[in-house]
C-alpha cells in the first residue's frame, strides 16, 4: 500500500500570464506507508508547493497526485491526512483541548468522541495538563505541540509537516524531532516533512528528496538507513555520512561518495 | 489600585477639569469674547452665553415651564423617547452592516462594486437627507400601521450605524492568517463552516470598537434627525426648543445638550459592558 504518488506532475502559476512562474516540473514521487520522506532544497525549489498540492490546496497544472489510493481531493474531503506549518496556527480564542478538537468538530464527531480524542492526543505530546489553557499562555515549542496533536487528531494515515520547527530553538527542536519520530513509529502515520536542514532532513528520514530551483523539480533521492533513533544517533558516522550525501546532491555533485 | 478605581477616578477627574476649564475661561475671559484677527474664536463670557455650570445643575430640578414637570424629568423622558430609535437603529444598523461585511468577504466582486457605494453614503450630508426620509415615511404604512416619525429618526441612526460595523467587520472577516485558512481547507471545510468556525471568532478584536463607533453614530443620527425634522418627544427637538429660548433662559439648552451626552454616554457604556463580559471568557495573556 502506498500512501502518495505523484506522477508527471508540474505546477504554473499565472499561466499565460505576465507573472508566469514554473514552479515544479515533471515530479514523480511515491511515499510508501509509514515511510517518512523529507523534501529539501533551496529556497524556490517548490518544496512547499509540492507539499499544498499533495494536500490539495492547489491544483497541478499536469499530471495527477493520488493519495491514500484516492484523487488529492477525495482524500480531503475524508480528511486522509494531518497539516501542521511553520506556524501552529492555533485559533487563540479557543484552549487547546478545542484547538486539537476543532477537525473533529468539522467532520461531525459527538462532543464525548472529541473530548476522549483530544485528550489521547495530548497525552501522545505530552500536554495533557495543559487541555484548559490558552494558545498565548504557551511557549512556541508547546504551540507547536498541540499545532501536531491537531493534525493528527482524525488518526489520519499522513501527516504533511511544512517547516514545522523552523522557528524553534535548537534543543526544543531535537526534542521534538525525537517526539515526532516516536507518535509516527507508534501510530504507523507516512510523512511528507518539509525542511532546509540537513541535519534534520537526515535525523527523521527514510529517504531525503532533493530538489532543486528554476524550474522546481526532484534532482535526486537519497535513503538513509539509521536504524533505531537514540541517543547516539546525532554522533553517529552513518548520520554524517548522511548529511555528506544530501549536502553532495544539493550543490549537484557528481562526484561518487567513496572518493569523499 | 485595581482597574476600576482608576476609570471611576479618570471619568471624575475628566468632570473636574471639564469644569474648571468652563469656569475658569469665565471668570477671565473677555465677556465679549476673544477675538483675532477680527474672527472670535472663543465664546462670549457673560452669563447668557455661558452660564456658571452650577446654574445649569440647579436649572435640572426647577420646572420646564412655570408650574410644569421639572426640567431632569422632561430631559430624562425625551432621552428615553430617543433610546428608542438609537437602540433600534444600532441593532438594525449592526446587522445590515454584518451583513454587507459577510457579503463583501464572499465574493471580490461585491467588495469592489459596493465598498465605494458604502463610504459615498457616508459623505451625503446628514441634514440634506433627514428631509427626504421623512417625506419618504409619510406615504409608508406598516400593514395598517401607519409610520410614525420616530420610525424616521430610526432610520437615520441605522444609515449612520451601519458603516463602521460595515467597513470594520470585513477588516475582521479577513483578518485570519493564510495558514489559517489553508488548515479550514485541509478540513475539507465549506464555507460556512470557516465563517462560524474561523472568520467570526477572529473578528471579535475588530467588532467591538466598530460597535462602540456605531452607537456613538446612532445617537448622532437621531439627535440630528430629531433636530432637523423637529420630530416631537426626542432630546433632539428639546434642543431646538430650548434653543429659542436662549435670551431668557440660558442654562435650558445646556440641560438638554447635557441629555444628548448623557445618551450617548449611556449607549457607548452599555457596549462598553458587553465586550467586558464577552472579553472575560477570553484568557488575555
Amino acid at each position: 500500500m502506498t500512501a502518495v504518488v505523484l506522477e508527471g506532475v508540474s505546477k504554473v502559476f499565472n499561466a499565460g500570464r505576465a507573472g508566469e512562474v514554473t514552479a515544479l516540473t515533471g515530479v514523480d514521487l511515491t511515499v510508501a506507508s509509514g515511510e517518512f520522506v523529507s523534501l529539501i532544497g533551496p529556497s524556490g525549489c517548490g518544496k512547499s508547493t509540492l507539499l499544498r498540492l499533495v494536500g490539495d490546496l492547489i491544483q497541478p497544472s499536469a499530471g495527477t497526485v493520488t493519495v491514500a489510493g484516492k484523487p488529492a481531493r477525495t482524500a480531503r474531503a475524508d480528511q486522509e491526512y494531518g497539516i501542521a506549518f511553520q506556524q501552529a496556527g492555533l485559533f487563540d480564542w479557543r484552549t487547546v483541548q478545542r484547538n486539537v478538537e476543532l477537525p473533529l468538530e468539522l467532520r461531525g464527531a459527538s462532543r464525548k468522541e472529541r473530548a476522549e480524542r483530544a485528550r489521547e492526543m495530548l497525552e501522545l505530546v505530552g500536554l495533557a495538563e495543559f487541555a484548559g489553557h490558552y494558545p498565548a499562555q504557551l511557549s512556541g515549542g508547546m504551540q507547536q505541540r498541540v499545532a501536531i496533536a491537531r493534525a493528527l487528531a482524525v488518526h489520519p494515515p499522513l501527516l504533511l509537516m511544512d517547516e514545522p520547527f523552523g522557528a524553534l530553538d535548537e534543543m526544543t527542536r531535537e526534542r521534538l524531532q525525537d517526539e515526532l519520530l516516536r507518535i509516527c513509529a507508534s501510530t504507523g502515520t507516512s510523512t511528507i516533512f518539509v525542511t532546509h536542514s540537513i541535519p534534520e532532513a537526515v535525523y527523521l528520514s527514510d529517504r531525503v528528496v532533493v530538489m532543486s530551483a528554476r524550474p522546481g523539480r526532484i534532482t535526486d533521492v537519497v535513503p538513509i538507513d539509521l536504524g533505531e533513533r537514540g541517543e547516539t544517533t546525532r554522533q553517529s558516522p552513518g548520520f554524517f555520512t548522511g548529511i555528506t550525501k544530501v549536502r553532495k546532491a544539493l550543490r549537484g555533485d557528481a562526484m561518487p561518495l567513496v572518493s569523499a | 489600585m485595581n482597574r476600576r478605581g482608576r476609570l471611576v477616578l479618570g471619568v471624575l477627574g475628566a468632570a473636574v477639569v471639564g469644569v474648571l476649564l468652563w469656569e475658569g475661561y469665565k471668570a477671565v475671559g473677555d465677556p465679549d469674547g476673544t477675538v483675532l484677527f477680527g474672527t472670535r474664536v472663543l465664546p462670549r463670557t457673560d452669563d447668557a452665553a455661558m452660564p456658571h455650570v452650577w446654574t445649569i445643575l440647579s436649572r435640572f430640578g426647577e420646572p420646564e415651564l412655570a408650574g410644569g414637570h421639572p426640567i431632569w424629568l422632561v430631559v430624562l423622558q425625551a432621552c428615553l423617547f430617543t433610546l428608542r430609535s438609537v437602540a433600534i437603529g444600532f441593532v438594525a444598523g449592526g446587522l445590515v452592516g454584518l451583513l454587507l461585511a459577510v457579503l463583501m468577504q464572499r465574493l471580490r466582486v461585491v467588495e469592489r462594486g459596493l465598498l465605494p457605494y458604502v463610504i459615498l453614503s457616508q459623505t451625503v450630508p446628514l441634514i440634506a437627507l433627514a428631509p427626504v426620509i421623512a417625506g419618504w415615511g409619510g406615504r409608508l404604512s406598516i400593514g395598517t400601521y401607519p409610520w410614525q416619525p420616530w420610525m424616521s429618526v430610526t432610520v437615520i441612526a441605522m444609515y449612520l450605524a451601519f458603516f463602521p460595523v460595515a467597513v470594520g467587520m470585513l477588516r475582521g472577516l479577513q483578518s485570519p492568517a493564510p495558514i489559517a485558512e489553508e488548515l479550514m481547507r485541509s478540513y475539507a471545510a465549506g464555507w460556512w463552516q470557516t465563517l462560524v468556525k474561523l472568520r467570526l471568532p477572529a473578528s471579535t478584536p475588530y467588532l467591538f470598537p466598530a460597535l462602540r463607533l456605531a452607537a456613538a453614530a446612532a445617537v448622532v443620527g437621531a439627535v440630528v434627525g430629531e433636530i432637523s425634522m423637529g420630530t416631537r418627544g426626542g432630546v433632539g427637538r428639546l434642543v431646538i426648543e430650548y434653543s429659542r429660548e436662549a435670551t431668557t433662559d440660558p442654562a435650558k439648552v445646556f440641560t438638554a445638550m447635557i441629555g444628548a451626552a448623557a445618551l450617548g454616554l449611556a449607549v457607548a457604556g452599555v457596549v462598553g459592558l458587553s465586550e467586558f463580559l464577552v472579553g472575560r471568557r477570553r484568557v488575555r495573556a
